[in-house]
C-alpha cells in the first residue's frame, strides 16, 4: 500500500510544527525521514498514524483517508519514545498486541515465535518489560511494531538504544520489509540512512528542504561536479595552468604540490573527466588517481538545515 | 465491543497479577466492615435481619474506593504515553475508554461479591428480605458504574494520579450529597432539579427495594455523560 501526503499542516499554538508537507511512498520502498530536532518528523508520523489530527490536510494509504481510523489496522508503527508496559512480560504483550491488531488467533503463537526471533528476544522473552534494559526494550518496541505483518511500517528512531551487532540485523530486517512493504523511518544517524533507506526526505521547521535518493542529493547539492586528481610526472604549476585552460574547467585547486594532487571543479552541467585524460596522454602526465569528490550528507544536512 | 473487552482484560490482569487487586479488595471488606459493625452494632439486638447498614456504608466506600480504582487508568497512560501506543493500534477511542469502564465494573462487582458471606450470616440470624438485598446490591452497582464514569473522566483530564483522584472526589461529591443537600436547601423548580440530580436520592429509592425505571436511566445517563466526556477528552490528544 502506498502512503500519500497532501498538504499536511499541524500548529501548536502560534508554531507552525508541520507546515504544508506533501509527498508519496510506494510499496518496496524505503523512505529516510531526516531533519534537526523540532523539526516535525515525530508531528507527521503521529498524523500519519492518525494519532492527531493536521489541521489541515490529508493521509492516504493504499488510496484511503487514515482519518476514520480504519486503515490503523495496515500501520505498524513505533512511536517515539517508544512506550510499553512495564508491568506485562514481552510474550503476555506480543500476544496482547497480536490480539489487538486482529491478528486471527490461530496464527498468534507463530507470529510471537516469528518476532522473538527476528527481533533477538529469546534470551529475555519471560521477563517483565520494566526489567529489560534499554536495548531489549526498543526491541520489544519493533516487535510490537511487525506483530501483525503490517503493509506499512512508521518507525520513529527505530535504532536507538540497539548495541551495533543489533543496529547491523534490524536494518537488514527493516531492508527486507521495505522489498514489498511501505516503510518510513525517521534518524538522527547520517550513515544509517544512506545504509537502509532508498531515499530521502529533509526537513526543517516543518517544510521539506530536500527529497531524493542519496546521489540525487548529492548532486542538487554539489551543482557542479568536483574531481580530485593525483597526477604524476608532471610540474604542479604547468599542470593547474594546462587543466586551467581546459573550456569545461570551472576552477582549479592545488591541493598538494609535492604529491601533484590538485582538485578540478567544473562549470555547472559540464564534466571534465575525459579533457582531463586526454591532456595526460598528450602531455605525457601519469594520472594516478582521478576521483569524484563527493560531499558528505552530513555537510548537504548542514547546508539544508541551518540558517 | 470485542477490543473493549481485550482492553479490559488487560486491566483486570494487572490488577490480579500484582497485589493491586486483592488490596482493593480486602481494603474493602475491612473498611466496610468495621464501620458496618460501629454504625449497625445493634444489628444482633434488633429484631430485623437486613443489611441497610451495610449498604449505607457501602455507598461511602465506594465514594472513596472508586476514584482510587480509576485515578490511574487514563492519567497513567497519558503520562507513560502508552496511550499513543494503544490508540495507533487498531483500537478506537470509544473502545479505550469501554475497556477501561468495563474493568473497573467487573472489579468493584467482584469486590461487592466478596461481601456476600456477610449477607449469608445477617440470614442466619433472621429472616432477610432478599428481594430487598437484590435491589440494594444493584443500587450499589449502579452507584458505582456512575462513579467509575467520573472518575475515568477525571483520570482522561490530567496526567497526575492524584490529580485524577482528587478531581474525581470532587465531582462526585456532588452526587454523593451535595446535590441532595441543595435539593433541601432551595425551593421550586431549582429544587426539583437538585433532587433529581442527586445520587443519593435515587440509591436510597432503589436500596429500599424497588427498582425504578426512573432510577435506572438516571445512572445509565450519569454512565452515559461520564462515558462521552471522557470519549471527547482522549480525542482531544492533549
Ligand atoms: N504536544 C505538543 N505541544 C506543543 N508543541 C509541540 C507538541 N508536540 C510537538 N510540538 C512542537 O512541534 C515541533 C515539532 O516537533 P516534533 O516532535 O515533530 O519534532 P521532531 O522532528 O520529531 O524532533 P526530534 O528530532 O527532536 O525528535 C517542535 O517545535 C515541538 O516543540
Ligand atoms: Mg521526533
Amino acid at each position: 500500500m502506498d502512503i500519500e501526503i497532501r498538504h499536511l499542516t499541524k500548529s501548536y499554538g502560534p508554531q507552525k510544527a508541520v507546515d504544508d508537507i506533501s509527498f508519496a511512498v510506494r510499496p518496496g520502498e524505503i523512505l529516510g525521514f531526516l531533519g534537526p530536532n523540532g523539526a516535525g518528523k515525530t508531528t507527521t508520523m503521529k498524523i500519519i498514524t492518525n494519532y492527531i489530527q493536521p489541521d489541515s490536510g490529508e493521509v492516504l494509504i493504499g488510496g484511503r483517508s487514515v482519518h476514520d481510523g480504519s486503515m490503523k489496522r495496515y500501520i505498524g508503527y513505533l512511536p517515539e519514545h517508544n512506550p510499553l508496559y512495564p508491568e506485562m512480560n514481552v510474550i503476555d504483550f506480543l500476544r496482547w498486541c497480536a490480539e489487538v491488531q486482529d491478528v486471527p488467533r490461530e496464527h498468534i503463537p507463530d507470529r510471537i515465535r516469528e518476532m522473538v526471533r527476528v527481533c533477538g528476544l529469546d534470551r529475555e522473552k519471560h521477563k517483565k518489560i520494566g526489567e529489560l534494559s534499554k536495548g531489549y526494550r526498543q526491541r520489544v518496541g519493533l516487535a510490537q511494531a511487525m506483530i501483525h505483518d503490517p503493509e506499512v511500517l512508521i518507525l520513529d528512531e527505530p535504532t536507538t538504544g540497539l548495541d551495533p551487532n543489533q543496529i547491523v540485523e534490524i536494518r537488514e530486517l527493516i531492508r527486507k520489509l521495505g522489498r514489498e512493504k511501505t516503510v518510513i523511518l525517521s534518524t538522527h544517524i547520517l550513515p544509517e540512512v544512506e545504509a537502509t533507506c532508498d531515499r530521502i526526505l529533509i526537513i526543517n521547521r516543518g517544510r521539506i528542504v530536500a527529497d531524493g535518493t542519496p546521489e540525487t542529493l548529492r548532486r542538487q547539492a554539489q551543482g557542479q561536479q568536483v574531481l580530485r586528481i593525483r597526477l604524476e610526472e608532471a610540474d604542479p604549476d604547468e599542470a593547474v595552468k594546462a587543466i586551467m585552460a581546459l573550456p569545461s574547467v570551472a576552477s582549479v585547486d592545488l591541493v598538494q604540490a609535492e604529491a601533484c594532487r590538485i582538485e578540478v571543479q567544473s562549470k555547472p552541467e559540464a564534466t571534465s573527466n575525459r579533457a582531463i585524460f586526454e591532456l595526460c596522454k598528450e602531455r605525457g602526465w601519469v594520472l594516478v588517481e582521478m576521483v569524484p569528490f563527493e560531499t558528505r550528507l552530513e555537510d548537504i544536512f548542514r547546508n539544508l538545515t541551518m540558517n | 465491543m470485542n477490543k473493549a473487552w481485550i482492553i479490559a482484560r488487560r486491566e483486570l490482569d494487572a490488577w490480579f497479577d500484582s497485589l493491586v487487586a486483592y488490596i482493593i479488595i480486602v481494603a474493602f471488606l475491612a473498611f466496610s466492615g468495621i464501620f458496618t459493625w460501629i454504625a449497625g452494632a445493634d444489628i444482633f439486638l434488633r429484631q430485623q435481619a437486613d443489611l441497610s447498614v451495610f449498604f449505607g456504608v457501602a455507598r461511602w466506600t465506594l465514594f472513596f474506593f472508586i476514584p482510587a480504582i480509576t485515578m490511574r487508568l487514563i492519567a497513567e497512560e497519558k503520562r507513560a504515553g502508552t496511550i499513543e501506543l494503544v490508540l495507533t493500534k487498531n483500537v478506537t477511542d470509544r473502545d479505550f475508554v469501554l475497556g477501561k469502564f468495563v474493568a473497573s465494573v467487573l472489579m468493584v462487582a467482584i469486590a461487592l461479591a466478596c461481601t456476600l458471606p456477610y449477607y449469608a450470616t445477617v440470614a442466619m440470624l433472621g429472616p432477610v428480605d432478599h428481594g430487598a438485598t437484590l435491589s440494594g446490591y444493584v443500587g450499589l452497582l449502579l452507584l458505582s458504574a456512575a462513579y467509575i464514569a467520573i472518575g475515568l473522566f477525571a483520570s482522561s483530564l490530567s496526567n497526575n494520579q492524584i490529580v485524577a483522584f482528587l478531581l474525581a472526589l470532587f465531582i462526585s461529591i456532588f452526587f454523593q450529597f451535595l446535590f441532595d443537600v441543595f435539593a433541601d436547601n432551595t425551593g421550586g423548580w431549582l429544587s426539583r432539579l437538585f433532587d433529581m440530580l442527586s445520587a443519593m436520592r435515587h440509591y436510597d429509592s432503589i436500596a429500599r427495594g424497588v427498582i425504578d425505571s426512573k432510577d435506572l436511566i438516571y445512572f445509565l445517563s450519569v454512565c452515559f455523560v461520564g462515558l462521552a466526556l471522557t470519549e471527547w477528552q482522549v480525542g482531544k490528544r492533549e
